[in-house]
């Protein structure tokens, strides 16, 4: 039997080319060797929950229905569960309880690199991690953490996209940041972004209670950002300090399956703010970075973490609690149309913590307009996961953010308000493409310009 | 011995076993990984890991409003089939007597009626299942061996029992046997396929659950 009608099946599409392999010296190894390399990398922390779920599927679609690539498309290959078919069947024919059952009596095919090759668009251009999916599984199937997994083995065969996620990531490794930025040039570009911003800014202090950490990305794109960050922990009276040896929170690693790099930038964050003493570790606006340190820092350093990990707008929600963040409420804006709130999926769905930035929005004053699907049940923008990051899938990113921009334009509302890195910039390529006049914003952006300082704008 | 006595016995026997020592060995296969423990903090929303998995075994049986527009035909079939499935397990009078031989356990059944048109909506349902299979993309696509027959190992019974109980015009004994055989088949394949799911639907739920209940988010 086969699970795959060929005329399905994407590695069968005419025209398709084969996917680039990004490391040079795999194009040495024997495909068998790439293949079982890819397999070991899937199942290398292979637990009874992944192969619970590897038992349980279904085969019911109704995982399509939740993803904004499927719904957008229609085309079935972008069914999450059909996103790890190679995995799965590799897993039933090697792994399985019934692996030798399945091999005498030939149910599940043998797997082949050529289909990993074809496979490489379903699991990195067309999957955000989201954990829509999984959500909707009957089964509970946590299809995003086994397309975490399918990533690993991807990387182990050298078949991570070579455009872009897999350089930011290559670089990640050897130098700790996606962009190769040295410590000392992050350290004269965070005083540089303190001076032209006029906020002081604190790097490198030998003791800090709170560690905000920085997305290389908004180094590059968004320093306003790291500069709100600075006025907002100087305004509420923080300890606090930048660390350089263990500033950056992307992790590109992780989204593109590469566990060394992704251990190694988790370590260096873990490390530095150890030893500074802090008690918060403050995570930027950005998905993945936060669930990496937030879940799972404290596996991969093999110990409870020695402080305390939050996203910013869980600080900020902290804050307004304590009474050490005072803000003014925003000015109205003259047509009354309001805002809507963009959930970050990893931060609302995966972490449950929907209630924090609306808290902040609250205190804002913000005349908050509701996606229809918002908090858990929010769409992925379509550029999480490292989406994003890979260039060639941009055309299929603009037609999953669609759906966004409907939703977007239902509310009514003029600004859209993001609390994530990589969503601010899906929703800024997604609206300049379509030609929309809808703004974006960043949460931490609008509360650094609403703080309440003895009467002054700062 | 005539078919009906092997039905009635070693074929009972046998495929109780493997069924049951099959399902063990699978679960086993599973539970038996190595386990790794979760260091990070609990988050502050937290049900914990028992309640998020017991809660999530509850909870993911009924449809999340969000998606029911989209998954509505795959929801009112789902329920029709397995609610039709228990009402004629539970409820239908000869079942019972089964289980009262065999345990002592006895309890009232359901009109004959009712049964019935709980037998004639799986039997629908189920053929419904087996073309929706066949013709919707998404589900053409996943399909496999494994799936079209643990369909017609599930239907195969119903059709039998459905002749038995409407007293037809065909042979009481040679239904009978069928009947017994048909049941015999499906637990069989039981726990080497997707009727599995009657154990992993529900592991599978808890596992999820217990991740995601301890973080505090929705399960």
């Amino acid at each position: 039997m086969s699970g795959m009608p060929p005329s399905l099946a994407p590695a069968a599409k005419p025209g398709a080319k084969p996917a680039t392999r990004r490391v040079a010296e795999s194009r040495d190894q024997a495909d068998r060797a790439r293949l079982d390399a890819a397999m070991r990398g899937f199942i290398s922390d292979f637990g009874p929950e992944a192969a619970v779920y590897m038992e349980a599927c279904l085969h019911c679609g109704q995982c399509a229905e939740a993803c904004q690539f499927y719904v957008e498309t229609g085309d079935p290959k972008y069914t999450p569960i059909w996103k790890i078919e190679p995995f799965k069947q590799a897993y039933s024919r090697e792994m399985g309880p019934f692996a030798p059952f399945f091999r005498a009596f030939g149910l599940t095919p043998k797997v082949t690199l050529g289909e990993l090759e074809g496979w490489q668009e379903l699991l990195y251009d067309s999957c955000n991690m989201c954990g829509r999916c999984s959500l909707v599984c009957p089964a509970g199937i946590d299809i995003a953490d086994l397309v975490e997994k399918a990533r690993h083995g991807m990387f182990e065969a050298g078949l991570v996209p070579g455009d872009y996620l897999g350089a930011l990531a290559g670089k990640e490794q050897e130098t700790g940041n996606p962009f190769g930025i040295s410590r000392e040039d992050v350290r004269r570009a965070l005083l540089e972004i303190g001076r032209s911003h006029g906020v002081e800014m604190h790097v490198d202090e030998p003791r800090a209670a709170v560690v905000p950490t920085v997305s290389s990305i908004d180094l590059k794109m968004y320093p306003a950002s790291i500069a709100a960050t600075a006025r907002v922990l100087n305004h509420v009276g923080a300890s606090w300090s930048f660390r350089t040896d263990g500033f950056d929170a992307d992790n590109v690693s992780l989204t593109a399956g590469d566990r060394t790099g992704q251990r190694l930038v988790t370590e260096a964050i873990v490390d530095a703010a150890t030893r500074c003493g802090a008690e918060v570790l403050i995570m930027p606006e950005c998905g993945h970075s936060y669930t990496e340190m937030r879940w799972e820092a404290a596996n991969t350093v093999g110990h409870a973490l020695p402080f305390r990990v939050l996203h910013m707008s869980e600080y900020l929600a902290e804050c307004l609690d304590a009474g050490r963040l005072k803000l003014r409420p925003v000015t109205p804006d003259p047509e009354g149309r309001g805002v809507t709130f963009h959930d970050p999926c990893q931060l609302s769905r995966r972490s449950g913590r929907s209630d924090a930035p609306r808290k902040v929005m609250a205190a804002l004053g913000l005349d908050l307009h509701e996606l229809a699907d918002h908090g858990a049940d929010s769409w992925c923008c379509g550029g999480g996961g490292g989406v994003a990051l890979i260039n060639r899938a941009r055309p299929l990113r603009d037609k999953a953010f669609a759906i966004k921009r409907r939703q977007v334009a239902d509310t009514g509302a003029g600004t859209v308000i993001v609390s994530c890195t990589g969503c601010r910039q899906t929703f800024e390529h997604g609206f300049k493409d379509a030609g929309g006049e809808t703004g974006v914003g960043s949460l931490l952006d609008l509360v650094a310009g609403q703080l309440e300082e003895d009467g002054k704008t700062p | 011995m005539t078919l009906l006595d092997f039905a009635r016995g070693p074929a009972l026997y046998w495929s109780t076993l493997i069924m049951v020592c099959g399902l063990v060995w699978r679960l086993a296969g599973v539970a038996l990984l190595p386990f790794r423990p979760d260091r990070s903090a609990a988050g502050p929303q937290s049900r914990g890991r028992v309640r998020g998995a017991l809660g999530t075994i509850v909870s993911r049986s009924l449809p999340r409003r969000t998606f029911l527009a989209r998954t509505f035909a795959t929801v009112v079939v789902g329920y029709a089939m397995h609610l039709g499935l228990l009402i004629i397990l539970l409820g239908g009078a000869p079942h019972i007597l089964l289980v009262a031989q065999a345990t002592g356990l006895s309890w009232p059944s359901l009109p004959k009626g009712v049964v019935a048109l709980a037998s004639a909506v799986t039997l629908v349902t189920l053929v419904f299942v087996l073309v929706r299979r066949c013709t919707h993309p998404v589900l053409r696509l996943l399909s496999n061996f494994d799936d079209f027959l643990s369909i017609v190992l599930t239907l195969v019974p119903v059709a039998t029992g459905i002749l038995l109980a409407e007293e037809t015009v065909l042979p009481y004994r040679t239904l009978l046997t069928w009947h017994i055989l048909s049941v015999e088949a499906m637990m069989i394949w039981l726990p080497f396929g997707k009727l599995s799911h009657v154990v992993f639907v529900f592991a599978g739920r808890a596992v999820s659950g217990a991740k995601l209940g301890k973080r505090g988010a929705t399960t």
